[in-house]
């Protein structure tokens, strides 16, 4: 848990004086990501820089764990807190092995806890070790170099991580799946983070919370969904888009809004007369097709007329189908693209468990800015 | 008689002129080193005093060699060694300290600031971080900074035989006055070679002692 009470920087002395931080207070919880998140120069890294006393307070106090840090020796305080920057910072001279053990060597681990903590993190972080351990930083990409500035970080399973901006200097294609298993890391390991962006979409992708902040002040400080919801002022409007009904639907997913139980299943077994009659009673306009519980593709009436064998020969099949995981977003997208209304959401065998379709996500949404209209 | 023939049949005395300038250029080096890079990495922390410092140095470099020995000379002769080999490793300890506390400045200077911020950020005290990954990604520069001062000692150290240093540059000294074409041209000759076998060998060890890592970041200028 990090504490910020009345937080203030000030840069320089008497005229030219500049208020980086101004009165910041509030807490991480213990097992949180909370995300810095603001436009360049307000204060957002700096208030990392000042929770391992790399920058020194001006005013106010900051607790870990309710332990104020102006009491503890700056060292021991870094080297209990994980910290990634965006350019990385490997130790060039250094092998990929000894860039993650410089914190246990530092505290005086012996080798072999030290090999296996380094050979652990690597598989947690996707670097295999055996090829990657004698390797230099230079001999790695851009996503691979800061996998170990991550494993760094880790190396003495610290319980607070400092990030600043860790992934912005990756390319978009390798930072989304290095936010993903940065994401599925965390879900194991709870650490609680301070995470700091300049960009709203990461910071809804991997905040518990956000902390907006704008010259020095913290403007809001809720989960993403309220940001985005329940904006506090214009800024907060302003930084989080106009398209903020479409960011909403990005933090849902498909296991939120699915229909469970839907009442247009038949089997692939049942002929088409048969599905065309139980169509005709429930007053549906398709049905969707299992074979064997998974989802063979959908009927409608048009397709089934006229036709005596089984329904699943006539069937259409889907272009694919969602997982329970799958933000809505990107199901809308799918929708929008494949020009339907429905789609079938299956498990990790590939069954079916649900259905979406335009109009729950549509209703999904309306509560969302309909608690927002009562809570106003 | 060629200069050859005036070296293999002086070879005694040549040897033991080699070894003479050796010993001076070298005793030189190891002081200037161990002035020089802990003074070049000092100022690396206060930029006020570097300026001052790379100044001072870079005055030092502008006195002529021969100037300087006659400078020395009174200031050395309160302790009685106004000739010899004492004013010549000093002033040789003087002339090395431009290359050497300025290429370890911009060395450790350059090392870039994510990597410094990262060892920061970890826990690493000034020393571990400047023994960790300073000094090692700063190696080579540091390094070109004594290949530097060396090759350009030996050839100072040759002046030095006129103040009573010994070295190589007896020869080339006592060549003149005698008018003794060969004994001054094996003179400039041995400087030269050992100016280069120097050079080569500091080249090596350069290689040698640079980490894998950095050899690795930066392909071998050719």
């Amino acid at each position: 848990m990090i504490t910020y009470e009345a937080v203030t920087k000030v840069f320089g002395e008497g005229p030219d004086a500049v208020i980086a931080i101004d009165r910041v207070s509030f807490t991480i919880a213990r097992g949180q990501v909370v995300i810095f998140l603001g436009p360049s120069g307000c204060g957002k890294t700096t208030l990392l820089r000042l929770t391992n006393r790399l920058d020194s307070l001006s005013r106010g106090n900051i607790y870990i764990n309710s332990q104020n840090i102006r009491d503890l020796n700056p060292v021991k305080l870094r080297q209990s807190i994980g910290y990634v920057i965006q350019e990385v910072g490997l130790f060039p001279n250094k092998t990929i092995f000894d860039n993650i053990a410089v914190v246990p060597k530092l505290l005086g681990w012996n080798k072999e806890k030290i090999r296996k903590r380094v050979d652990e993190l690597m598989h947690l972080t996707r670097l295999e070790p055996d090829l990657y351990r004698r390797r230099y930083p230079a001999e790695l990409s851009g996503g691979q170099q800061q996998r170990v500035g991550v494993a760094r970080a880790l190396a003495a399973d610290p319980e607070i991580l400092l990030m600043d901006e860790p992934f912005g200097a990756i390319d978009p294609i390798n930072r989304e799946q290095i936010q993903n298993e940065f994401l599925n890391l965390q879900a194991k390991m709870k650490k609680t983070i301070a995470f700091v962006s300049h960009d709203i979409h990461e910071a809804l992708k991997m905040g518990d919370k956000i902390a907006l902040f704008n010259q020095g002040r913290l403007i809001q400080y809720d989960t993403p969904e309220v940001i985005l919801t329940r904006p506090k002022n214009k800024f907060v409007a302003n930084f989080v888009g106009a398209d903020r009904a479409l960011k909403v639907l990005g933090l849902l997913h498909v296991r939120d809004i699915m229909n469970c139980s839907p009442s247009n299943i038949v089997d692939a077994a049942q002929t088409a007369p048969e599905v065309l009659k139980m169509l005709e009673q429930k007053n549906l306009r398709y049905a969707i097709v299992l074979a064997q519980g998974k989802p063979v593709g959908y009927v409608t009436s048009q397709d089934l007329k006229y036709e005596q064998g089984l329904c699943q020969e006539v069937a259409r099949p889907y272009p694919l189908c969602l997982e329970q995981g799958t933000s809505v977003h990107e199901a809308l997208s799918h929708m929008l693209m494949h020009d339907l209304t429905t789609f079938c959401v299956i498990n990790d065998q590939g069954d079916l468990v649900g259905t979406v379709t335009y109009k729950s996500i549509q209703k999904s949404l309306q509560d969302f800015f309909a608690d927002d209209a009562e809570a106003q | 008689m060629s200069t050859f023939d005036f070296i293999i049949n002086n070879y005694r005395q040549v040897i033991y002129l080699i070894g003479e300038h050796v010993w001076i250029v070298s005793l030189a080096l190891a002081l200037a080193t161990l002035i020089g890079v802990p003074l070049g990495m000092v100022i690396t922390r206060h930029k006020a005093l570097a300026a001052r410092v790379i100044n001072a140095a870079n005055i030092l470099m502008t006195i002529p060699s021969i100037a300087l020995f006659g400078l020395m000379l009174p200031v050395l002769s309160l302790v009685g060694h106004g000739l010899g080999k004492v004013p010549a490793v000093t002033a040789l300890v003087l002339y090395s300290q431009l290359p050497i506390i300025r290429n370890t400045y911009t060395a450790i200077q350059n090392v870039p600031p994510a990597v410094v911020d990262a060892g920061k950020g970890m826990g690493m005290s000034r020393w571990e971080l400047l023994r960790e990954v300073q000094i090692p990604i700063s190696i080579p520069v540091i390094l070109a900074g004594l290949r530097t001062a060396a090759v350009m000692s030996i050839g100072i150290a040759a002046i030095a035989a006129y103040i009573g240093a010994g070295g190589l540059g007896v020869l080339i000294q006592q060549g003149i006055d005698r008018v003794h074409q060969e004994m001054i041209l094996s003179g400039a000759l041995l400087v030269s070679v050992l100016a280069l076998v120097v050079d080569g060998g500091m080249a090596l060890i350069e290689r040698l002692v640079t980490p894998r890592g950095i050899k690795i970041q930066q392909p071998r200028p050719k």
